[in-house]
């Protein structure tokens, strides 16, 4: 698994917490959802950054109290054919305004980096190397996107607007 | 006819494995040497589900050559040559029972 | 016709350029095919039984001749010659390499034509009736409405891996020829009782295994309002729809454990937020993508012109053919021309790359350089000028499209069956064929009048047979092909799902059973211009299970 943030392969500096292990201090960590909630406010008086994994199958809006003190959050993707993290993604980013560092992880794979980046993604728990070699190249795939999403791009819909498009023309095969 | 991908293997006849060839989809058959024929008299016919199991296994590994590999029924005629052994196998076989439109 | 803008033209090239990259990672082994598959099925490939197939979308029907031209191309430089138009206004190709998917796809995009999203977990082709635009009960251009969402939901980032397909459709006639009440989502323009133009909502219609009429959760709403409550009805589906099993996880399931009500809050849930953020659409977006919209220049002519009206006095299969298959335009003088693609003994919906070709110069010559697709499997030429009519059709007889069978009963409807498809019970073409030709004889057709049959080979209701007048759906019994047999469908505004008659038939009966049905009709029918469906409506079903089950 590599870690892409900003486009490159980067070092974690998060640990994961699993469910019964003491929470070590002075390190950032992520946190499973059930053993967060259970103990928020302890677990936010910590020093070091905090974050969540979040299942797929909770609303965000359990999460929503605590969102201006988290510095992650981590949606899953149990298989990449499974979309749930992309709508609680744009939840947190849109409805929610979570600033924080929304990683992607599971089963994330290079051809869902753009839909994931736009969705509000961030950062990227990746399965295979050669993926996370080519997430800079992947995200720069196309130039026009039709609808707004919360990468603030301006879709196409609006650029239209903004000034007159050439139509163009069939060429016959 | 149930899609046999999502059948248990209960064999009670004669099966060969077959799957869909990656690069154009054509219909192929697993043989003995562990290769893919279109022709299915070079298929490799098993009896058993436990040689049906390691059959398909090995097909099912090579992805790059074969998609959707399965384990299909066949029959053999008066004459002793392998025929398909459902009407979806003849199908595949054989090709559509209609003429195709585009035919000049 | 809907005109690309460089816009439009770089997205679907940029589509087909990562479609090409990643049908070389999959034959280089990168991909597995577990990885690969939603990849391809978002760029409508399927595996079938004897190859692959390619499904191109063609936007809410309409096509320009060129584009007809480039599907000719397809099927002559990738496949065998022929396509088959689909029950969603697709067109399908059956014979498909993979390895040439990637200069298809090209060639396709040259002509603003693709394969994106009509198949997969995704939104599928958003469809509307063949005559949008042209025909006189409708209040506005379906098409406008048809394209927004289109554009809005494709390549959407959150909405590209839902639980299952997502279907639909848009009508803005009094009668709906879109079937939108068998749709996931059914939009219908209206006027409400202060005149303005909104959408009625239908959700959670559609065939299958658990077919369902759709609810309606919004009786009217604001055409500002349809992006971002289509957006909510999606995020509702994107988290809350079964993902256990595939068989539960159309939004018809959501829709139907929650109840309309329940549903309808959870939509509103999620739609307050989002309503007057950026996809409230303002009349200035809506008027970009409909000024991209290019109308025909209609001259100013009049009915019945002295080259249509000689024609009809003067040559009877002349007249037979225009009392069946020419429509009327909301332009005077001008007229809405079906093509049928149900010749006796022809498989229902294929046309032979010739006759695309044929079709696109007619399209020019006849029709603005227009043409549409039904979800009936007949094509439409939709701006003829009447005077031409007599000419259109002489030029329609020679290429064989000039049957006068249209809403006939062999004007069938089926889907392609286990002749091609890997999910297929039974046949169905071979069924549409022997029918086709039990009955050929083309008075005895007009004097049954309006009859529906529809076929499907297995119970995914690819030939929606739920809302069929008579319904076959395949099945297979102990190693036969056998088929249940439902009267009483219809899909328009008044949609009803068919009543099973009694127990399945087999293959070879089913034919005669088709005909006991029609004999039992003409023998019931109380006028001659009570259509079946009345029949059916007015008698119920006994009197046709008697019939056909006497001697069965």
């Amino acid at each position: 698994m590599r870690l892409v943030r900003a486009g490159r392969i980067v070092a974690d500096q998060y640990v994961r917490v699993l469910d019964d292990a003491p929470i070590p201090e002075g390190v950032p960590v992520i946190v499973p959802a059930a053993r967060f909630l259970a103990d928020a406010e302890e677990i936010l008086r910590r020093e070091a950054s905090t974050g969540v994994l979040w299942p797929n199958n909770r609303r965000i809006a359990e999460l929503a109290p605590h969102l201006d003190r988290l510095a992650l959050v981590a949606l899953e993707f149990p298989n990449f054919k499974d979309g749930r993290g992309y709508s609680q993604a744009r939840l947190l980013r849109e409805q929610y305004g979570f600033h924080g560092e929304l990683r992607a992880t599971g089963n994330v794979l290079r051809d869902q980096f753009l839909f994931l980046f736009r969705a509000g993604f961030d950062a990227f728990e990746v399965v295979k190397d050669a993926d996370a070699a080519v997430f800079a190249e992947s995200v720069a795939r196309y130039s026009v996107f039709y609808q707004p999403a919360g990468d603030r791009r301006i879709p196409a819909l609006r650029a239209r607007l903004q000034h007159p498009r050439t139509f163009a023309t069939c060429e016959r095969v | 006819m149930t899609s046999p991908l999502q059948q248990k293997l209960r064999i009670t006849g004669p099966v060969v494995v077959t799957a869909n060839r990656l690069g154009d989809g054509a219909v192929i058959y697993r043989t003995d040497g562990g290769q893919w024929s279109t022709r299915l008299e070079q298929a490799a016919v098993v009896t058993t589900a436990a040689a049906a199991t390691t059959l398909l296994a090995g097909a099912t590994a090579d992805d790059i050559t074969a998609v959707g590999a399965y384990v299909a029924p066949v029959r053999q005629d008066a004459d002793g040559a392998l025929q398909p052994g459902n009407l979806r196998e003849a199908i595949r076989h054989a090709g559509p029972t209609i003429a195709l439109p585009g035919v000049i | 016709m809907y005109l690309y803008d460089d816009l439009d033209r770089t997205l679907v090239t940029e589509r087909a350029a990562e479609f090409r990259d990643q049908v070389a990672r999959r034959l280089s082994g990168e991909l597995t095919e577990d990885e690969f598959k939603p990849l391809r099925l978002m760029n409508g490939i399927y595996l079938q039984l004897h190859a692959y197939m390619l499904r191109i979308a063609i936007p809410y029907g309409s096509l320009s001749s060129d584009q007809m031209r480039t599907l000719a191309h397809v099927a002559r430089r990738y496949d065998r010659n022929y396509g088959h138009f689909t029950t969603r206004q697709n067109i399908q190709f059956n014979w498909i390499k993979l390895a040439e998917l990637p200069d298809a796809m090209d060639d396709l995009a040259r002509a603003g034509l693709h394969g994106m999203q009509t198949s997969g977990n995704c939104v599928r082709n958003i469809t509307t009736d063949q005559w949008a635009g042209v025909a006189p009960d409708e209040i506005e251009d379906p098409r406008v409405w048809a394209e927004i969402l289109r554009q809005h939901l494709t390549l959407h980032p959150e909405f590209s891996f839902l639980p299952r397909k997502f279907k639909i459709a848009v009508t803005a006639a009094a009668h709906d020829r879109a079937a939108i009440r068998v749709h996931d989502i059914g939009l219908r323009l209206h006027r409400n009782g202060a005149g303005e133009v909104g959408f009625e909502v239908v959700v959670g219609g559609g065939l299958g295994r658990t077919p369902f009429i759709g609810k309606t959760i919004k009786p009217f709403l604001p055409k500002r309002d349809v992006l971002s409550y289509v957006e909510a009805v999606l995020r509702t589906y994107n988290q809350f729809g079964r993902r256990d099993n595939i068989y539960k996880a159309r939004i018809k399931i959501l829709v139907h454990d929650l109840g309309a009500e329940a549903f309808a809050k959870e939509v509103d849930a999620e739609w307050q937020p989002i309503k007057d953020g950026p996809l409230a659409l303002d009349p200035a977006v809506v008027a970009a993508v409909a000024g991209h919209f290019r109308y025909p220049g209609y001259e100013t002519l009049s009915d019945n012109p002295p080259e249509l009206a000689k024609a009809r006095a003067s040559d009877r299969r002349f007249g037979t053919w225009f009392a069946n298959s020419v429509t009327n335009h909301k332009a005077p003088g001008y007229a809405i021309v079906t093509l049928s693609l149900k010749p006796e003994g022809g498989p229902p919906g294929d046309a032979t790359a010739e006759q695309m070709d044929a079709i696109a110069d007619l399209a020019d010559r006849y029709s603005f350089g227009e043409i549409r697709v039904g979800h009936e499997q007949n094509l439409v030429l939709p701006h003829v000028a009447q005077r031409d009519l007599p000419a259109v059709w002489r030029a329609l007889e020679a290429l064989g499209l000039a049957t006068p069978n249209i809403g006939l009963v062999s004007d069938i409807i089926a889907c392609p069956g286990l002749d091609y498809c890997s999910l297929a019970n039974t046949r169905s073409i071979p069924v549409a064929q022997e029918l086709t030709r039990r009955f050929r004889d083309l008075d005895l057709a007009q004097s049954l009048g309006r009859l529906h049959i529809n076929i499907s080979g297995c119970i995914n209701a690819c030939g929606h047979h739920h809302v069929g007048h008579i319904g076959l759906l395949g099945v297979e019994k102990n190693g036969e092909e056998v088929f249940q047999v439902t009267i009483g469908g219809q899909a328009d505004e008044n949609a009803v799902l068919g009543t099973l008659i009694g127990p399945a038939v087999p293959y070879a009966q089913v034919a005669d059973v088709v005909e006991d049905i029609v004999e039992a009709y003409l023998e019931l029918r109380t006028r001659p211009d009570e259509i079946f469906l009345e029949t059916v409506k007015r008698v119920g079903v006994e009197p046709f299970r008697e019939r056909v089950y006497a001697t069965r």
